[in-house]
């Protein structure tokens, strides 16, 4: 369970430069922005691959990934088996690709679903404002501070008991332990975007407010609710992996997770079956980097300070230190801190 | 002291509602949930057993209100029952046996993870723009993406079972028992290097980041440029003026970043079968436990507020403006 | 003799991604010993990047790209850091614009006397700690301040702490910028007051920065005007009241009442100061001026395109403005 919270946090203090204008017209730019950001970009491209792969992948594979002995067990990377077969003679490359579906399907959906659920708690609490925003940010905090993983372990493990098969148990116990965070960064949002002009405008002009919620404030927040999206994705692909990891959920469904769980079951580390458990495990690392390289990228453009500038070299100009703190944090050429 | 006197009401009330949904959770299933759940346990489990396990779930005698009062009470009491897999030891008996192993390796990685982090951050806004400054980021960037268990799975592969520097279980040598000696402690650290450096590695990235970005927006304030006027020497600048004050939004998030922890933790320990809390809790899971299951979750919760009680006292200490209101 | 702070030809750029931007272009000044010294502007015209260049303390993207800053005939442009240290402070010192944000916020107001105090004079702590509460009783604030965290006091005090701070190793100069903006028009009189007073028993030299000029005007010896990053004009204070050249300098002298005596009538200048990426040809000021209009074409044509350079025009006293040239009126 590998997550950081961003530093999103911190930068909405200041509301978004690049998307502060009325209009469509922010979206647009905070996309073009996005496409033109080097981070982003090469996020985007690894995102679309893994899109594409579970879109289109099990279309084409090679076998049926349940399918036992379509080849002898527990052999290694062939032309024949492009990543070797499990000790049940399944082909594993077929495995990776079915299970990329899945864990996509997975992890998109309970983004989804905890974005929402943030947006109606975070916004109606930070907007509404008084009791109610005391109790939503009460049970909002509480979920933010209790151990998430141990409690969805627990309500899948009652899941599992009363035969609730198959992946909802998994989307239904993420979204629960998932949406909090991202409730907590929304309320304050709405809350400093609740004192503007346009939102009082249209307050006093007798718009109802969830009206004004859709309409004036989530504009305004775009970056935000996608950043939240992404963050809340990479929770679940990771949580997703975890839960199947020790067998929760449904272990007959095709996912990286429960991959994962008939390698471990099988020994695969003892019999050294390394093509096993490795490429799961790397996709679902190389998906959340994607994620991450657009998150971090969207933290950017909320928070510019945090981007190393880059100072162009002026020809005849006599450059010199301007002080110790300069001279500490001088720019040295090209310093993207993104990924060369 | 009245700020920790609301944090303090805070927690209780997590705590209570932690305690709550223990309670709601089973109820929640659909049908006729207590009857389903010791329907599944019919044949496998002794009438005692059964008794038991109904009891430490609160379907006692009674309506639900009632239930819930004597569910309360026997939490209170610390009574969370009898655990099945090791039945007839009570659920307190096994997590009294593992809870310190998983305090020690939390403890120690935490520690490590903070200091470390804390450090690298400080160097990195340091160095802005840097190629420290540059590449840290997105190196730990990418092995915060990868899930702990797998990592896991991967040095037990290549650091026990191939290279054979480590081991890969348990939390000492077997040939070793329990006592206060250097060889003892030894055998522990031995045995807790792989996983701590899988919580540190899954840790250290929100350490690091975190100051880096502190630190870059604290150096763009006027005091530290005040300070630079003084004439103060460039290390006292960074450390008693930018770091000082960096630091404190760490100590809060820290708050946040403990449930992560946790829950990295606990497949980590599976994985090493390190005999710890989280190791408990995957295999109260999968044998049904849920006495065990329930006492198990209880305490862990408790563990996280009570650290987080322990960090806002260290946060009043490090905070003046909060320390007066404390 | 030289002068005590000698700014010569001093240039500085913002390096900006999207640009060059010129905050201070080509400006020179002198400060003699116990003199105070004003400089004036609008906002954004360079006046803060001019007192941070004089003490370096310029961050990136800002950068000295030319010129010189003699301190008794010694130039800190070329210095490095370690003479830089010693220097700052000792020397000069400086009071910033936001004296709410130039304390810190975790260390008490003794701390930070005792940091700047060990930092330049061999002294032990309890000694720096004497010597901070002194510093402190000089400026009006009880001595047992010092325990005080900077949240603890009022603006106010906050601002008296730090002129108690620039005072503290007794610097030839003192760099103000705009020390009482933040205030209320009650402190802050006080304050200036309070400022004199300490000048006139300690005859520190003042760099006195503001955009209100008619505060300069009853306060300070000499009077720079800057406009878009270049000095203007730069005359003594009683004489640039009674006859301010510059129709900058005018305009600026109708903006604010005094703050003594009667209201005048308030006229400002239309329109806003240049963006310093690209400013206009000619006379910067041109395009808000209300003498350059086309009816004389000559004159316009020289406004337009051809930089005024400072020439003197009467004692002392300096101006850059086509109307002005060889020091007889056009
Ligand atoms: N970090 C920066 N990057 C780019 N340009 C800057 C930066 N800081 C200042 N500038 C430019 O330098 C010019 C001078 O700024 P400066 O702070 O010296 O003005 P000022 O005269 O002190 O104004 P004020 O009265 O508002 O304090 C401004 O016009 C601004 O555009
Ligand atoms: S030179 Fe011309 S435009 Fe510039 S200030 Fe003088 S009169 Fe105005
Ligand atoms: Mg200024």
């Amino acid at each position: 369970m590998a997550l950081t919270h961003p530093n999103t946090e911190t930068a909405i203090a200041t509301p978004l430069p690049a998307i502060q204008a009325t209009g469509v017209s922010r979206l647009r730019r905070f996309i073009t922005f996005l496409l033109e950001n080097r981070k982003a970009g090469l996020g985007l491209a690894i995102i679309l691959f893994f899109v594409l792969v579970g879109l289109v992948g099990p279309f084409l594979v090679p076998y049926d990934p349940s399918q036992i002995g379509v080849g002898p067990p527990l052999q290694g990377p062939s032309s024949q088996h492009w990543l070797g077969t499990t000790q049940l003679g399944q082909d594993l490359f077929s495995q990776l690709v079915v299970g990329t579906r899945h864990s996509l399907m997975v992890g998109l959906l309970v983004g989804l679903l905890s974005t929402l659920i943030a947006i109606v708690i975070g916004m109606t609490a930070g907007y509404l404002g008084g009791l109610l925003d005391d109790i939503l940010m009460l049970f909002t905090n509480v979920f933010l501070i209790l151990p998430f993983f141990p409690l969805a372990i627990v309500a899948a493990s009652y899941a599992q008991a009363f035969n609730i098969k198959g992946l909802t148990v998994i989307v239904i116990v993420l979204t629960l332990t998932g949406w909090a965070w991202a409730a907590r960064i929304k309320r304050s949002q709405t809350l400093s975007l609740r004192s503007k002009d346009f939102v009082q405008a249209a307050k006093v002009s007798g718009e109802p407010w969830p009206r004004i919620i859709l309409f004036e404030i989530m504009p305004n927040m775009s970056a935000l609710v996608a950043a939240s999206f992404i963050f809340a994705t990479i929770f679940a692909v990771l949580g997703e992996a975890g839960l199947e990891f020790i067998g929760l959920g449904d272990i007959n469904a095709v996912t990286w997770g429960t991959i994962l769980y008939w390698a471990q079951n099988n020994q695969a580390l003892l019999l050294h079956a390394w093509y096993w458990f490795i490429p799961p495990g790397l996709c679902i690392g190389v998906f959340a980097v994607g994620l991450t390289l657009v998150q971090y990228a969207i933290d950017e453009i909320a928070n510019p300070r945090l981007k190393a500038q880059r100072i162009p070299k002026l020809r005849g100009a006599r450059t010199r230190n301007a002080s110790p703190t300069a001279s500490a944090t001088q720019v040295e050429g090209s310093t993207d801190a993104g990924i060369a | 002291m009245r700020y920790l006197v609301r944090k303090l009401g805070f927690y209780l009330s997590a705590l209570w509602i932690a305690i709550t949904l223990n309670f709601i959770i089973p109820r929640l299933m659909p049908g006729n949930p207590a009857d389903t759940l010791f329907a599944s346990f019919q044949g496998r489990m002794s009438p005692q057993q059964l008794v038991a396990l109904k009891a430490s779930l609160g379907f006692t005698s009674g309506n639900v209100a009632q239930q819930y009062v004597t569910y309360l009470w026997n939490i209170a009491h610390l009574n969370l029952g009898l655990s099945y897999s090791h039945f007839p030891v009570p659920v307190s008996t096994v997590i009294a046996d593992d809870l310190p192993w998983t305090l020690l390796l939390v403890g120690l990685s935490v520690v490590i993870s903070a200091v470390l982090g804390t450090l690298l951050g400080i160097i990195a806004a340091w160095t802005h723009g840097s190629k420290f400054d540059s590449l840290l980021p997105p190196i730990l960037l990418f092995l915060l993406s990868f899930p702990a268990f797998w990592i896991s799975l991967f040095f037990v592969y290549i650091f026990g079972l191939n290279l054979h520097w480590f081991p890969t279980a348990h939390a000492y040598a077997i040939d070793q028992n329990i006592s206060l000696n250097w060889t003892f402690i030894g055998s522990v650290l031995y045995h807790a290097f792989l996983p701590a450096s899988v919580v540190v590695i899954i840790t250290l990235g929100g350490w690091v980041l975190g100051m880096r970005n502190n630190m870059i927006s604290t150096l763009a304030e006027d005091f530290i440029t005040m300070a630079q006027a003084k004439g103060l020497s460039e290390k006292r600048v960074m450390l008693m003026y930018a770091a000082r004050n960096a630091i404190l939004p760490q100590v809060t998030s820290f708050a946040l970043t403990l449930a992560f922890i946790v829950s990295g933790q606990v497949l980590v320990e599976s994985v090493f079968s390190y005999p710890g809390v989280g190791y408990d809790l995957v295999q109260a899971a999968t044998l049904n436990d849920y006495p065990l299951l329930q006492g198990l979750l209880l305490i862990i919760v408790v563990a996280v507020l009570i650290a987080n009680f322990v960090t806002d006292l260290i946060y009043v200490r490090l905070d003046p403006r909060v320390r007066q209101e404390a | 003799m030289p002068a005590l702070l000698e700014v010569d030809d001093l240039v500085v750029d913002y390096l900006t991604p999207t640009g060059r931007v010129r905050a201070v272009d080509h400006v020179s000044f002198s400060i003699e010993p116990g003199e105070i010294i004003g400089l004036a502007g609008e906002s954004g015209c360079g006046k803060s990047t001019t007192a941070h260049a004089i003490l370096r303390i310029l961050r990136p993207p800002a950068q000295i790209s030319g010129g010189r800053v003699l301190f008794k005939g010694r130039d800190l442009v070329q210095m490095d850091e370690r003479q830089l240290r010693e220097y700052r402070w000792n020397h000069i010192s400086i009071v910033f614009q936001s004296a709410m944000n130039s304390l810190n916020p975790v260390l008490s107001v003794g701390d930070q006397f005792v940091d700047m105090i060990r930092a330049h004079v061999h002294s032990s702590k309890s000694d720096a700690r004497e010597r901070a509460m002194n510093l402190l009783q000089l400026v009006g604030i009880d001595r047992t301040r010092i325990r005080s965290f900077p949240h603890e006091l009022s603006g106010g005090m906050r601002q008296r702490v730090v002129i108690a701070m620039a005072l503290a190793l007794q610097p030839e100069i003192v760099v103000m910028d705009e020390p009482t903006t933040a205030l209320d028009v009650v402190v802050q009189r006080e304050i200036l007051q309070q400022i004199e007073e300490l000048q006139q028993e300690f005859k520190f030299a003042v760099l006195f920065i503001t955009h209100d000029l008619s505060l300069l005007v009853e306060f300070s010896d000499r009077i720079g005007v800057m406009y878009a990053g270049e000095l203007v004009e730069f005359a003594p204070a009683s004489r640039l009241f009674r006859e301010p050249k510059h129709p900058y300098t005018v305009g600026l002298m109708n903006s604010f009442p005094p703050l003594a005596g009667e209201r005048l009538t308030i006229q400002g200048i239309g329109g806003a100061p240049p963006n310093l990426a690209n400013p206009p040809s000619g006379c910067r000021f041109h395009p808000r001026c209300s003498h350059c209009t086309p009816s004389n074409p000559a004159l316009y044509a020289l406004q337009t395109r051809v930089k005024p350079e400072l020439q003197l025009v009467g004692e002392n006293h300096t101006v850059a403005c086509h109307l002005y040239g060889d020091g007889r009126e056009r």
